[in-house]
């Protein structure tokens, strides 16, 4: 019994620490469906997470209100913030044609470089450190059930999550549900195939490009929010992502650029990243524990490219700039 | 046989038709507001232009940002110049920065010729730092036994190893299956780094009377022996920092190597049409580049800190790609430039202090950087042509019939 509560709170946490991955995640599948492979996804959650938390730290200075308006306000700065990273992106690289590996890592240092400069700032202004309220704290920590959660094994498991939990899982679905059964999703996934034959067929390659790699962003921007918001609890933290991000590439591949098979991709590394706290393994030093989810991606990248499938491949153009003129 | 004859008089007909231009035939189209054109020619002097252009655009961005945080930008970028290159002292820790990141993106620079995107020197230099602090342990553990130079010898053998293995992991990989580099190498920085934390948690790496998670101080515990000399106020890492500069210019222009990388970068299945063995051409250079990172780990240890800790690297593998790619990946050009971007790192840990402005402006601005380079090689390659110029491109297109 005791094993079994472990493994439930387990998967409980799991779940929680997975959830800026699944965001993250989903935001970089749809930018990768267009062709795009941003992998600034750090920097991008970099962004987000100070924007949010800035944003909800204003709202409340200002009006001097705490609770639902600094969430609203906080949601609306981070995805703003992450749609301007990815429009950063996407006009050096579709526009300007600029590499995308060398735009995506250079994404990755300016956003880094970018939240941990007005972060600091920030906590300068606020006299030391950053913090929102008790009030707004409250919002993003776990959504009352009542009865509901004090269910054995099921509340625990699926009730004792703040709302970002099941908002990442409704993006991730109707994100599933937009690439495979509508027919703009249909055309976006031709834009990454073969841009050219979309291109032929009459769809703008290039809007396609902006709009998925913008939104893309944006959610990327709410992963970071995530971070800032219920990780470190509204308190500004210059590591805040640290390596999230990065994971969340990893992650697309893992879940083979399909947004449901992100949601358990994503609470299997949640879980992973969260191990050492919760499944002590005895003679094993907790610092080498801490390398796991590192070293579970490293054998994730190798099993996938050995068993590598036409069906569950990368979008073919990924990585390669459209050049019209060659097409 | 009437309708032959139909058939006929038309066929015969047509060439009398006066046909409407065909201008008119198509659907009425605006020509875009905006259109590229790919320029023939580009001259240096337009290039130069269009990066001075960009970098003082940067800056320019860069001055709207510490605007909007209440900082003087003007005050900002000249205390950054007098804090990085104003004193002697300042100078010497400038370029201590620099050493570092010069030799890093000349091996990053080997791997993304190659477009191999090895975005792991961090892991790399701490691979080659942790293999020669294990050298300096066991001599302390055994009663500093090992003499000055042997032990400087086999701490960059070591170092060299070290980086080299990391190097080849992704790349073994990669030729193999195919595995992506880019996070494979990315991965093994995060285990690097968390190798090195759990080497701090360790009693014999530790100070004896001491139980903080720190290693201890090299120098103390060798007598110095594990130093480096210094030449004018810096350790000589800038003297090997140059040479391999130079090396891997004549390495990259001059060489069958270097002839070997650029084919596989710019086409692969050239490389392999031509009998290239481009596995190991892939596995031998990521050897040479991990190997290389790895040396800045020795030189991070014997040189610069005297010690070990999972800051050792601190963020120069990344900055490295940064310095690569703006020196499109010329070894020499990436002497001035790992300059450039040590001045902004020392220059904004001065103006943190002078000034209160968080010293991770260095970082923002080098991404800002970065981001107007990438967008100038457009225009150094293609040109505008509004919509209003229509004659002006009439023009030019004689001048390309004649």
């Amino acid at each position: 019994m005791k094993v079994l509560m472990v493994i439930i709170n387990w998967i409980n946490a799991a779940v929680l620490s997975g959830t800026p991955l699944l965001l993250a995640t989903s935001g970089e599948i749809l930018t990768e469906k267009s062709g795009n492979l941003n992998l600034g996804v750090e920097g991008q959650m970099y962004m987000g997470a100070i924007a949010g938390l800035a944003g909800a730290w204003f709202t409340e200075q200002w009006f001097g209100v705490g609770g639902i308006i600094p969430l609203i306000a906080a949601v609306i700065f981070a995805f703003l913030m992450g749609c301007i990273s990815g429009l950063i992106y996407a006009v050096l690289t579709v526009s300007l044609r600029a590499n995308q590996n060398v735009t995506g890592l250079t994404l990755a240092i300016f956003g880094t470089g970018f939240a941990r400069f007005f972060g600091e700032v920030l906590s300068n202004k606020a006299g030391g450190f950053v913090a929102v309220g008790r009030e707004t704290k409250g919002v993003f920590s776990n959504i009352d059930f009542g009865k509901l959660a004090e269910i054995p094994v099921i509340g625990t498991l699926f009730f004792r999550y703040n709302w970002l939990v099941y908002f990442a899982l409704i993006i991730a679905i109707i994100l599933g549900w937009f690439l495979n059964r509508t027919r703009k999703g249909l055309s976006l996934r031709a834009v990454g195939e073969n841009p050219g034959t979309a291109d032929s067929a009459g769809i703008n390659v290039t809007r396609y490009k902006y709009a998925a790699t913008t939104i893309g962003g944006g959610l990327c921007g709410l992963g970071g929010l995530c971070m800032s918001m219920v990780s470190q609890k509204g308190v500004w933290q210059p590591n805040c992502v640290s390596g999230y991000g990065w994971l969340a590439i990893a992650l697309v591949i893992f879940a083979t650029w399909s947004p449901l098979r992100a949601i358990y991709s994503s609470i299997i590394f949640g879980g992973l990243s969260v191990m050492y706290m919760r499944i002590p393994i005895p003679g094993l030093p907790r610092e080498i524990y801490m390398m796991f989810p590192y070293m579970a991606t490293i054998i994730v990248l190798i099993l996938t490219s050995i068993r590598q499938s036409k069906e569950h491949a990368q979008p073919a153009s990924t990585g390669y700039n459209y050049y019209r003129e060659e097409r | 046989m009437t309708d032959q004859k139909i058939n006929k008089v038309n066929a015969k007909d047509q060439p009398d038709i006066p046909c409407p231009p065909a201008q008119d035939m198509r659907p009425v189209m605006k020509e875009p507001l905006v259109r590229m054109k790919k320029r023939g020619v580009v001259t240096t002097r337009h290039k130069a232009i269009v990066y001075i252009l960009g970098f003082i655009l940067a800056l320019l961005v860069g001055a709207l940002m510490l605007l909007a945080v209440g900082k003087n930008p003007i005050i900002a970028y000249r205390d950054m110049a007098v804090g990085s290159f104003g004193t002697k002292i300042a100078s010497a820790e400038t370029v201590r920065i620099a050493i570092p990141l010069l030799i890093t993106s000349v091996a990053v620079g080997f791997a993304f010729k190659m477009k191999f995107w090895n975005i792991g020197a961090e892991g790399q230099i701490l691979a080659g730092a942790v293999a020669c602090s294990y050298i300096v342990i066991h001599s302390i553990n055994n009663g500093n036994y090992i003499p000055r130079l042997p032990l400087h010898l086999i701490m960059v053998i070591c170092a060299l190893i070290g980086g080299a293995l990391f190097g080849f992991l992704p790349a073994f990989f990669k030729t193999k299956w195919g595995t992506n580099e880019t996070l494979f190498t990315l991965m093994l920085n995060y285990i690097a780094i968390q190798y090195v934390v759990y080497l701090q948690s360790l009693r014999t790496w530790q100070h004896p009377d001491s139980s903080y998670p720190k290693i201890i101080d090299f120098s103390t515990f060798t007598d110095g022996k594990v130093e480096l000399p210094r030449l004018f106020g810096v350790h000589i890492g800038w003297i090997f920092a140059l040479i391999i500069a130079v090396i891997a210019y004549f390495y990259l222009t001059r060489t069958k190597h270097g002839f070997e990388i650029s084919v596989v970068g710019d086409s692969m299945n050239t490389a392999r049409y031509a009998g290239m063995n481009t596995t190991w051409i892939q596995i031998r250079t990521l050897l040479v580049s991990g190997a290389l990172a790895g040396f800045v780990g020795y030189l991070q240890v014997a040189g610069a800190n005297h010690t070990l800790t999972e800051t050792s690297a601190g963020g120069v593998g990344f900055t490295a790609i940064t310095v690569a790619w703006l020196a499109k990946l010329n070894p020499f050009v990436m002497v001035p430039i790992s300059i450039f971007i040590a001045m902004l790192q020392k220059g904004s840990l001065f103006i943190q202090s002078t000034m209160r402005i968080p010293a991770s402006v260095a970082d923002l601005l080098t991404g800002l950087i970065l981001f107007f380079m990438l967008g100038c090689e457009f225009f150094i390659e293609y040109k505008l042509v509004f919509r209003g110029k229509r004659n002006v491109s009439h023009l030019e297109q004689k001048e390309v019939a004649e």
